[in-house]
């Protein structure tokens, strides 16, 4: 008997007992559509974080303050206010690095005519839009000598022009609007980057970080300074020079450890990745759990099958068919049933992660891979759990098959 | 002529717990190509363990059998079912039709095992049903077909493989005496046509349509004698007798 005969006959047989069939499947459709689903949302979530870490900049490192301790006790970091726009000046005179944006941030009152709102607002240098691999829509951003003279320029995102002006459209480019009481001239709208998880990242103002330090924030220190390296090889080197340019300027002795921490982009997405991980081993936990599951509802169907079906096998076997040809056929049912019950799973498992994409907003990504693995795996399941009832019928012994009341 | 049966003391012994039943207590006997034997003894005598093991469904406990002048002792389970496959047309007293399954897949399932080409095989099957008289019911299933044309789907299954021996073991059993009288026809041709064939059977007059009747009691075989006033089956007369 050839092999899709086997397909043909086990097909029948599964349409035959069509509820028992699906409620055998089922186990397996649930355990693959749940895989599927949960691996998309992951990945739509480590796909949404990447994209958020790589958003960041290019070739970026960011340098904030060192973490206070108490004995052995950190105190987290930033605890320290130890960087300064002087380190941020001195760090851009490494030949390694590009570009330099100092960042202070903090809240701030905008208001317009008759209208009032509330954002963050951020302070920081000319070299933002090179840093931070970003650009401005309309306008222009401040240049260094209004940086240097501390220039009432703003630099508003979108979100903040549909609140203050009425619609994300409209052209705020030479208003003033005031910024904590005080007047400052729009000079240019952030180009718009869509909101990432609970961040909106267009809900922002920016100004001259001489300006925020004197006028808004007050005191002396920077939060963050975010340095780009001139290319991605040279991120070491100036990873290495900016932590020996603080170094000295710090006064640091040999012995002590860094008052400030260096993190590159790589460092951040490769903490990410490891949650991720975990998560993908966790998932690859209860998938092979649930098909064990479907498989033993496979095994167990099949041993009533084979019983039910005595009479079938001995007269199967007594015109002539071999071992190998009842073992084939039990073998490809069971792995029918379990293959049906993999691609309804996917299937089921896709229709999930839509739903869930469009009810909960939430970034999902449906790749091949896993769908991939689900299939074989839910064959391999048919086969394993497959095999015992298989051999079992194919060992009746034709005429005790025959005489199966 | 061949032997296409030669059996040398075969015994069966059957063991349940620790009783034995000896079911055949060394039987010899030989039937040459083209015989038409009938079968009869009394129940238990041995007459269907006897065909069982002609049919290569069971084993002999001892004794040398030859088909076809093979020893048969000496092949495997799968070698066995070759042998069922290629050499032997079963016909069982309850028919053993796969139910849920058209009267033509029945009959094409022996080709399947064959490994016969799906195509060969559809005309292979048409032509044993039509060769039986059914070549209008191809597509019933066994329970929309009467039990004589079950019956006569068990033997065109029988057929269609070209057996060398066609075994039945009460065919008629569970017929009335007119369908009993169709099947015996188609028997009879079979056997004019060069078939040989073994039945069993309880009632007399069915083994006088056969030419040879073996007896067995005890199991053993008590006396084997040919039909002296052989009858013959024609279809007017199953008319008649309904
Ligand atoms: N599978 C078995 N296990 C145990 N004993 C068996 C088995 N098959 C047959 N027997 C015994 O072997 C003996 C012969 O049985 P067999 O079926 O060959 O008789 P028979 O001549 O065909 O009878 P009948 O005319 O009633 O069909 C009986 O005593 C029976 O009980
Ligand atoms: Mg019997």
């Amino acid at each position: 008997m050839n092999f899709w005969e086997s397909v043909r006959v086990s097909l029948r047989s599964i349409q035959t007992n069509k509820l028992r069939s699906f409620l055998t499947m089922l186990g397996i459709i649930i355990g693959v559509s749940a895989v599927i689903a949960m691996v998309a949302i992951g990945e739509g979530a480590s796909a949404n974080v990447a994209s958020q870490i790589n958003g960041l900049g290019s070739n970026l490192l960011i340098v904030s303050p060192g973490q206070a301790r108490q004995g052995q006790i950190s105190l987290g970091a930033g605890s320290l206010n130890t960087l300064t726009l002087a380190d941020a000046e001195a760090i851009a005179q490494n030949e390694s690095v590009a570009g330099v944006a100092p960042s202070i941030n903090g809240r701030a009152q905008l208001v317009w005519r008759n209208k009032n709102y509330s954002t963050s607002l951020e302070g920081t240098s000319e070299s933002y839009l090179q840093v931070r691999n970003t650009d401005v829509q309309q306008g222009r951003f401040f240049n260094h000598l209004e940086v240097k003279e501390r220039a009432n320029v703003a630099v508003v995102g979108t979100e903040v022009v549909s609140n203050l002006f009425g619609d994300a459209g409209a052209n705020p480019v030479g208003q003033t609007i005031q910024i904590n009481k005080i007047p400052f001239e729009i000079i240019g709208v952030l180009q718009s980057k869509g909101s990432s998880g609970m961040t909106n990242n267009d809900d922002k103002v920016i100004i001259p970080v001489t300006t925020a330090m004197d006028r808004i924030t007050g005191g002396k220190n920077v939060g963050t300074i975010y340095v780009s390296a001139v290319s991605a090889e040279q991120m070491a080197l100036a990873q290495a020079d900016v932590q020996a340019t603080l170094r000295a300027r710090h006064h640091l002795k040999p012995k002590d450890s860094d008052d400030f921490q260096i993190r590159s982009q790589t460092d951040i997405l490769s903490t990410a990745q490891s949650v991720t991980s975990v998560m993908t081993a966790l998932l690859s936990g209860i998938a092979a759990i649930s098909l064990v599951v479907g498989g033993i509802g496979i095994m167990n169907i099949m041993l009533v099958s084979v019983t039910e079906r005595t009479r079938e096998i001995g007269i199967r076997k007594a015109i002539g068919a071999t071992r190998w040809d009842i073992q084939r056929q039990f073998l490809i049912e069971s792995v029918t049933l379990s293959l049906l019950g993999g691609i309804a799973g996917i299937l089921v498992g896709i229709g999930g992660v839509l739903l869930i994409g469009k009810l909960a907003g939430l970034p999902t990504s449906i790749s091949l891979p896993p769908m991939l693995y689900a299939f074989l795996s839910s064959m391999l399941v048919g086969v394993i759990f497959g095999v015992y009832p298989a051999r079992k019928a194919s060992q009746l012994k034709p005429i005790d098959a025959l005489r199966y009341e | 002529m061949k032997t296409v049966i030669a059996m040398e003391n075969v015994t069966k012994i059957y063991r349940i717990g620790d009783q034995e039943i000896q079911a055949l207590r060394g039987v010899n006997l030989a039937i040459e190509e083209g015989d038409f034997v009938a079968i009869m003894g009394p129940s238990g005598s041995g007459k269907s363990t006897m065909m069982n093991v002609i049919g290569c469904l069971d084993k002999p406990t001892s004794g040398e059998f030859y088909l076809d002048g093979h020893p048969v002792s000496e092949a495997d389970d799968d070698e066995l079912a070759i042998i069922r496959n290629r050499k032997i047309g079963f016909v069982f007293q309850n028919f053993n039709l796969l139910p849920r399954t058209s009267a033509v897949e029945n009959v094409e399932l022996p080709l399947l095992y064959a490994g016969v080409p799906a195509k060969e095989r559809r005309e292979r099957a048409i032509q044993a049903l039509e060769s039986v008289g059914l070549g209008d019911r191809l597509a019933n299933k066994p329970n929309e077909l009467s039990g004589g044309q079950q019956q006569r789907v068990s033997i065109a299954r029988a057929l269609v493989n070209h057996p060398v021996l066609l075994l039945a073991d009460e065919p008629t059993g569970a017929l009335d005496t007119k369908t009993s009288m169709e099947i015996m026809h188609i028997f009879q041709q079979l056997n004019e046509a060069g078939k040989t064939i073994i039945l069993v059977t309880h009632e007399p007059d069915i083994a006088e349509y056969a030419k040879r009747i073996v007896r067995f009691r005890d199991g053993q075989v008590v006396s084997n004698e040919l039909v002296t006033a052989r009858r013959w089956a024609t279809l007017q007369e199953a008319e008649v007798m309904a």
